[in-house]
């Protein structure tokens, strides 16, 4: 393990090469355009023996990856806003082909107005095309995620492709201090890729077919059902990764901070490390901060939320024609079938880049302290 | 062998000509290779889950990206030393002059290990027999009717293989169902070639075309001996014409008989005949010339 300040795109490169990919689709688009990059130099400099293909479009970034996922390669793209909005059609074959494939998201704003900068709109309206998704709170564990997607989406149990989320600009060009492990020991916790179903003369197989009705019900059933199942598989190589590495992510599922107090913050990403300090200042607040996303971990969270007298969501993202943003949704859900469940409000913000601070957070929440199902949005400054 | 890699029993219409060109795809490919197919209607047809019509390793992803998921499986061969395998993308005239057109492109351009075939049956068969950017000159479709202001389709076809070429790829064809022996040579030909490659056949529809099913061939062959069509390779960008008859026949003989040019006056026959030779000409005067 060697300790390097680096910038976090730099650093999630320096784990996708650790991981030994055999095929990247690559386009560049900000701010995720610095690991195709880095990448591209581990690759041309032979510092990683990979095919970085640098396509025409996104579009066909997540093809071919999907093309050489099939042919039972290891595989690896990094994308941000339009570009994940461009991927959308394959992203949903993907899943549904049940293909093991990890993506980065440096999760940035979608158009329009267009604009460049940081919040959760990319991934949050992806959030039913049946990926794994993942957010990570700081860069050190962007680079612990990456490796463990590799784990989990190749593990057979779930051959399901993997997102993992990190905040664009705020993860993405911050240089912080990270360990970056030996290839040794990522090599024996991950070892090569012995995809099943792949694409081999020997065996001659079709994937990607046609289906009717009954069939494609029958198949849509079973994705949904299975779907579920990754949570605690996503916990297990958490857990493998935390005793072979020394470092760990609260449960895997979610990180409880301080979650002893009446009011909890719930929230995900970097703005976690915001949230963090607040709760550090004061005797009233806690925090729980969802790692996975997809498939929500709903008993899980509502078991640290169960008692609280208020939950508030903070997120960086609309669900449009819900009134609210879209995490907020999911938490509400899991309490549903709470006896006594704690008030929940919810605070949306980050917007395009704008920023949030410990202030903002703070004034929140001795506004909603004694409400019920209020929307705020923070005040716009950045 | 137990019979064709590409099974009987598929979905596709009697006397389908995209069909007949599957079957020999497969024939001149031999079992060692993977196929990335676009939707369409050979996609469609072929794969009734739990069916499949594929006896080799078949991938479908979706309409537009035939190419690229074929960049992915040729690089991933790569990868894994199995350079044996040869890829063979296949993508319906829409799938490949249209949606699919930047990803075939890209896929040229970056120079992948993959033989492209479009199987050309001049509309979006699947959908119901819309216009695609190879639907030839006043031919009607269901976007494109044979009104009584606009006689159907208006603009050219657009010429894929030379835009195929001029990628600088060491291979380009065009092939027609009706002449068998030849575009099984040409695939042959092609996967012995290292890079990308594109092949174009002309695969008559029988619906869209409005032709009866046992005239699939017939028409395939009209094409060429009218100049409708005609069958050349371009070899490291060196053209070489494969059939050049006496004389052409008048397109009339290729025209008539098929429902989407029922509409056609004699001065609007005239227009495609004098469009034709002066097409058939140009091209036949750059017999052996270096194109590209
Ligand atoms: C993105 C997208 N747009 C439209 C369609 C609908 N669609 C399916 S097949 C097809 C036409 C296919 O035409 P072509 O490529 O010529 O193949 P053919 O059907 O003639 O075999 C269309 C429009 C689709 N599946 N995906």
């Amino acid at each position: 393990m060697v300790k390097k300040i680096l910038e976090g795109s730099h650093a999630v490169a320096e784990a996708v090469k650790l991981c030994r990919p055999h095929v990247l689709g690559m386009y560049p688009i900000t701010p995720s355009t610095h690991i195709p990059e880095r990448l591209a130099e581990f690759v041309n400099n032979g510092e990683l023996n990979a095919s970085l293909i640098r396509v025409e479009a996104e579009f066909s970034a997540i093809s071919s990856i999907v093309g050489a996922a099939a042919t039972g390669s290891r595989v690896f793209t990094a994308t941000s806003s339009q570009g994940l909005a461009l991927m959308h059609e394959v992203l949903y074959a993907a899943s549904g082909m049940r293909l093991p494939m990890v993506m980065v998201v440096a999760n940035r704003a979608l158009s329009a107005p267009i604009n460049i900068w940081n919040d959760w709109q990319d991934a949050i309206s992806e959030r039913e095309n049946g990926w794994i998704q993942l957010f990570v709170e700081n860069v050190q564990e962007a680079v612990d995620t990456v490796i463990q997607a590799y784990r989990i989406t190749e593990d057979e149990r779930v051959y399901n492709p993997v997102m993992v989320n990190m905040d664009g600009f705020y993860l993405t060009h911050v240089y912080e201090p990270v360990d970056i492990p030996d290839q040794k020991d990522v090599d024996e916790f991950l070892p090569p890729l012995n995809y099943k179903y792949k694409l081999d003369p020997k065996k001659p197989l079709t994937h990607g077919p046609f289906a009717y009705p009954v069939p494609y019900a029958m198949l849509r059933k079973r994705n949904f059902d299975d779907f579920h199942s990754f949570e605690p598989i996503v916990k297990e190589v958490h857990d493998e990764f935390a005793k072979k590495f020394g470092r760990s992510y609260g449960d895997g599922i979610i990180e409880e901070y301080k979650n002893d107090r009446p009011i909890t913050i719930v929230t995900m990403g970097s703005i976690s490390g915001t949230v963090k300090e607040l709760v550090d200042s004061r005797d009233d607040v806690g925090l729980v901060r969802v790692r996975l996303y997809r498939p929500f971990p709903k008993e899980r969270v509502a078991e640290a939320l169960e008692g609280k007298e208020m939950v508030l969501v903070i997120e960086k993202d609309v669900a449009m024609g819900s009134r609210s943003g879209a995490l907020f949704l999911d938490i509400r859900d899991a309490l549903f079938s709470m006896r006594d469940r704690p008030r929940i409000n919810n605070a949306i913000g980050g917007i395009g880049g704008t920023d949030i601070t410990r202030e903002d957070i703070a004034k929140a929440i001795d506004e909603l302290k004694e409400k019920d199902g209020e929307i705020h949005w923070f005040e716009m400054r950045g | 062998m137990k019979g064709d890699l590409f099974a009987p029993g598929h979905r596709a219409c009697a006397g389908c000509g995209p069909a007949i060109a599957m079957r020999h795809i497969l024939r001149a490919s031999g079992p060692d290779v993977i196929i990335a197919q676009a939707t369409g209607c050979m996609e469609v047809t072929t794969t009734p889950y739990p069916e499949t019509a594929w006896g080799v390793p078949w991938i479908h992803v979706t309409f537009e990206n035939a190419a690229s998921v074929a960049s992915g499986i040729a690089e991933a061969l790569k990868m894994q030393g199995r350079e044996n395998t040869k890829v063979i993308a296949i993508g319906g005239d829409g799938g490949s002059a249209d949606i699919g057109f930047g990803a075939l492109s890209g896929m040229l351009e970056r120079g992948h290990d993959v033989l492209y075939i479009t199987y050309d049956n001049e509309s979006y068969a699947n959908t119901g027999v819309q216009r695609s950017g190879l639907t030839p000159m006043y031919a009607a479709t269901t976007t494109t009717p044979a009104g009584s202001k606009i006689p159907g389709k208006t603009q050219r076809k657009k010429d894929l293989p030379m835009i195929a070429a001029a990628h600088h790829i060491p291979y380009v064809a065009t092939a027609s169902i009706a002449f068998i022996e030849d575009f099984e040579a040409k695939i042959r030909k092609a996967l012995s070639i290292k890079g990308p490659k594109y092949i174009q056949v002309l695969a008559p529809c029988v619906p869209g075309w409005g032709i009866p099913e046992n005239k699939t061939i017939y028409y395939a062959r009209k094409a060429v001996e009218t100049g409708m069509w005609v069958l050349y390779e371009i070899e490291n960008g060196k053209l070489k014409i494969n059939y050049r008859p006496q004389k052409l026949a008048p397109v009339k003989e290729y025209l008539e008989g098929q429902r989407r040019f029922k509409h056609l006056t004699p001065e609007l026959i005239e227009k495609i005949q004098d469009f034709v030779k002066a097409e058939y000409e140009k091209l036949v005067s750059k017999d052996g010339m270096q194109l590209f």
